[in-house]
């Protein structure tokens, strides 16, 4: 089980002639995923990792029956390419890439409106759910099988998230990383609402940071409508200074909005347990899954 | 990225957005060249920083006459303004902006930004101009107005019309209102904006509707299509080492602390600011080295971080995903054999922390060559400890 891909989503690889992509292509494989199509306009039959080349998602599409995408396009081609993929019926795209411009995300989501796709990302390490499929970059051999669903804004802190969970015996059902960016796909109610759905998934861990006001929102929204499964979190930025961006396009504190403080005063403030430090993420998901009476049974590894 | 207020303002002009006559200055003499050719009876002249609150700090003056302008521009050029923005060590002044003075009825506040949560561009505006937008959203929240733009229909003009009337703009006035508000959309998008904000924005005693001051924040990653606009960047704003490492295609914010870090990951790098913070010490900066770290790019972060003998402590935490953690070990090496005469040591301690990819062959190559003041840490935690705790033993 898990959430948004299993073991026999057909999965096309955007931009798979590319360095990055040709890697991750075979780390995909070796995973388990069921690639089973390359988009690369002009590359039409060749062959990547034994997996065919197409000039268009729809070329791909009509050929192979996929339903879902991971886009490594380059940044300033990469809108389009979701939207070839939104154009083309899938039911999921997720965006690896980095450094889109927001207004070209912000004509994306418009062109996305009424059309079924959810997008994931961009620049987010995609999805992983265990011993399944990963669409993406997220390490294979870090997060093991269980109960926790996992979504996160930052790649580097899905990884070490789901390495410490490791480390703790606890698995994981689905990680869903959303990406940095201002303007993306998916936001954590959106995840949650997934992960709210997935009888497998008993608790979440939700991993945010500094900037716009979605986890103060996801914070009103699990108290309204997910009461019944635990949430543990951590908020990255404390430190971060007014004004400056913190890496990801997205993090940044601008108008006095979107401050770590402000963050979890309003996850504690609807009772969840939030993290102290990064060190510290595994040890809250124990002690939240006790606190609900079940670490025995999310103890999976 | 930012640009000067003159910058922004020959920008928004070219969009047909009415701006008040005015020129730069680098020097006196060209400040008072300036206001002649201006010949307006008041000018005002305006220190041109990448910080707002200038007029607060004393950065904007009146002048009846050259010899105000004169003395005003001797008094401001090469001055260090404060003011809210800039932080205690403030901002020295190297340019003016020299400006007609207008004849001011009323102040209003407009801006574009882009809404996350409905992805779209947004207009907000209050006819509480002149004050940051900030205060008048906490304490008179129902002044402050908002239109979300569709991006294929662009700006209605019914809804410039309803923000104009709801800010209250004279009705003489209105049409010119709206007209800006188009003219600044089109600038908005066009350029690739993160922000376009006018504070204030000014109905004269003409009843001319004008942009009197101007700040227009851009999309870094736009900015491959919009090369008039890189080359407005006024380096001398820009923090040197921060400077120095985006062109070594390092992502680094200086925190001015002493103990700094190197990571790979926006989020673990925030998360490593705050667990140094965390342990009592003072975080030198933020330094996320990215996904595809050359031993190279490793050497010039170190350079970086050690620049000026600001770091007492380095804490390297790397979780290996698509950055291998041997590149990293091998970068720690490569950094010892160009910063020290022997080749083999770094001047500051160095506390590690490796995990994931390659962690193994990572940890075999800071073992087989041993640099003085490199100390592996076991865990996060420790490491972040351990650091904390060599600063503060050394000073």
């Amino acid at each position: 089980m898990g959430v948004l891909v299993n073991k026999d989503t057909k999965v096309i690889v955007q931009g798979i002639t590319g360095k990055q992509a040709t890697f991750h292509t075979k780390q995909m494989l070796a995973y388990g995923t069921k690639i089973v199509a390359g988009v690369t306009p002009g590359k039409a039959g060749q062959e990547v990792e034994g997996v065919p080349v197409f000039n268009t998602v729809k070329d791909a599409v009509e050929a192979t029956g996929a339903t879902a995408s991971v886009v490594y396009v380059p940044a300033r081609f990469a809108a389009d390419s979701i939207m070839e993929a939104v154009d083309a019926g899938l039911d999921l795209v997720v965006c690896i890439t980095e450094h889109i411009p927001v207004q070209d995300m912000v004509k994306v989501r418009r062109y996305m409106e009424g059309k079924k796709t959810r997008l994931i990302g961009p620049n987010c390490p995609g999805i992983l759910t265990t011993d399944e499929a990963k669409l993406g970059i997220i390490p294979g051999n870090i997060q093991k099988k269980g109960h926790v669903g996992l979504v996160s804004r930052s790649g580097t802190l899905t990884y070490e998230a789901a390495f410490q969970l490791m480390n703790a015996g606890i698995g994981v059902t689905t990680a869903i990383g959303i990406g940095g960016d201002p303007v993306k796909g998916t936001d954590f109610i959106d995840a949650l609402e997934l992960f709210k759905n997935d009888p497998e998934t008993k608790a979440v861990l939700m991993i945010g940071e500094i900037g716009g006001t979605a986890e103060e929102d996801a914070a009103k929204w699990i108290k309204e409508n997910m009461p019944d499964k635990p949430v543990a979190a951590f908020i990255s930025g404390r430190q971060a200074p007014p004004g400056k961006r913190m890496g990801h396009a997205g993090a940044i504190i601008s108008g006095g909005k979107g401050t770590a403080a402000d963050k979890i005063k309003a996850l504690n403030g609807v009772g969840i347990e939030v993290a102290d430090t990064v060190a510290h993420i595994g040890e809250t998901v124990v002690d939240t899954l006790k606190k609900a009476g079940i670490y025995d049974e999310c103890h999976t590894c | 990225m930012n640009i000067h207020e003159y910058q922004s303002k020959a920008v928004l002009k070219s969009y047909g957005v009415a701006v008040p006559e005015g020129l730069p200055a680098f020097t006196v003499e060209e400040a008072v060249e300036n206001a002649k050719k201006i010949g307006t009876p008041v000018v005002v002249v305006k220190a041109q920083i990448h910080a707002g609150g200038r007029g607060k700090a004393g950065g904007v003056k009146l002048a009846k006459n050259l010899d105000e302008v004169k003395s005003y521009a001797s008094e401001l050029l090469g001055k260090t303004l404060v003011t809210h923005q800039t932080g205690p060590e403030g901002k020295k002044v190297g340019r003016l902006l020299i400006e007609a003075g207008s004849n001011i009825k009323k102040e209003y506040y407009l801006s574009f930004v882009i809404d996350r949560q409905t992805a779209r561009v947004v207009m907000m505006g209050s006819e509480e101009g002149g004050i940051e937008i900030e205060k008048v959203a906490a304490e008179m929240p129902e002044k402050i107005f908002k239109e979300y733009i569709d991006p294929v229909i662009g700006l209605a003009p019914f809804q410039a019309t309803r923000m104009a009337y709801n800010i209250n703009i004279p009705q003489p006035a209105i049409r010119k209102a709206t007209k800006l508000m188009t003219c600044l959309y089109n600038a908005f998008v066009g350029k690739d904006c993160s922000l376009a904000e006018i504070n204030p924005l000014v109905v004269t005693a003409e009843d001319d509707v004008i942009a009197l001051d101007a700040k227009l924040n851009f999309d870094d990653s736009a900015l491959f299509r919009h090369p008039d606009i890189e080359e407005l960047r006024d380096k001398s704003e820009e923090d040197p080492k921060e400077r120095r490492a985006a062109e070594a295609g390092l992502n680094y914010v200086n925190l001015g602390g002493d103990v700094a870090c190197m990571v790979n990951g926006a989020g673990l790098a925030m998360a490593t600011v705050d667990i140094i913070k965390h342990y009592g010490g003072e975080p030198a900066n933020f330094l996320d080295v990215g996904g595809d770290s050359s031993p190279e790019k490793i050497a010039e972060a170190f350079q970086i971080m050690l620049d000026g003998g600001q770091a007492k402590g380095i804490f390297v935490n790397i979780f290996g995903g698509i950055n291998r953690c041997d590149a990293v070990a091998a970068g720690i090496v490569e950094a010892a054999k160009i910063i020290s005469d022997d080749g083999k040591s770094l001047p500051v301690p160095v506390v590690v922390r490796l995990e994931g990819t390659n962690v193994e062959q990572g940890r075999k190559i800071l073992q087989d060559s041993p640099i003085a003041n490199v100390i592996m840490a076991p865990t996060m935690e420790g490491g972040a400890e351990e650091i904390v705790k060599r600063v503060k033993a050394a000073q």
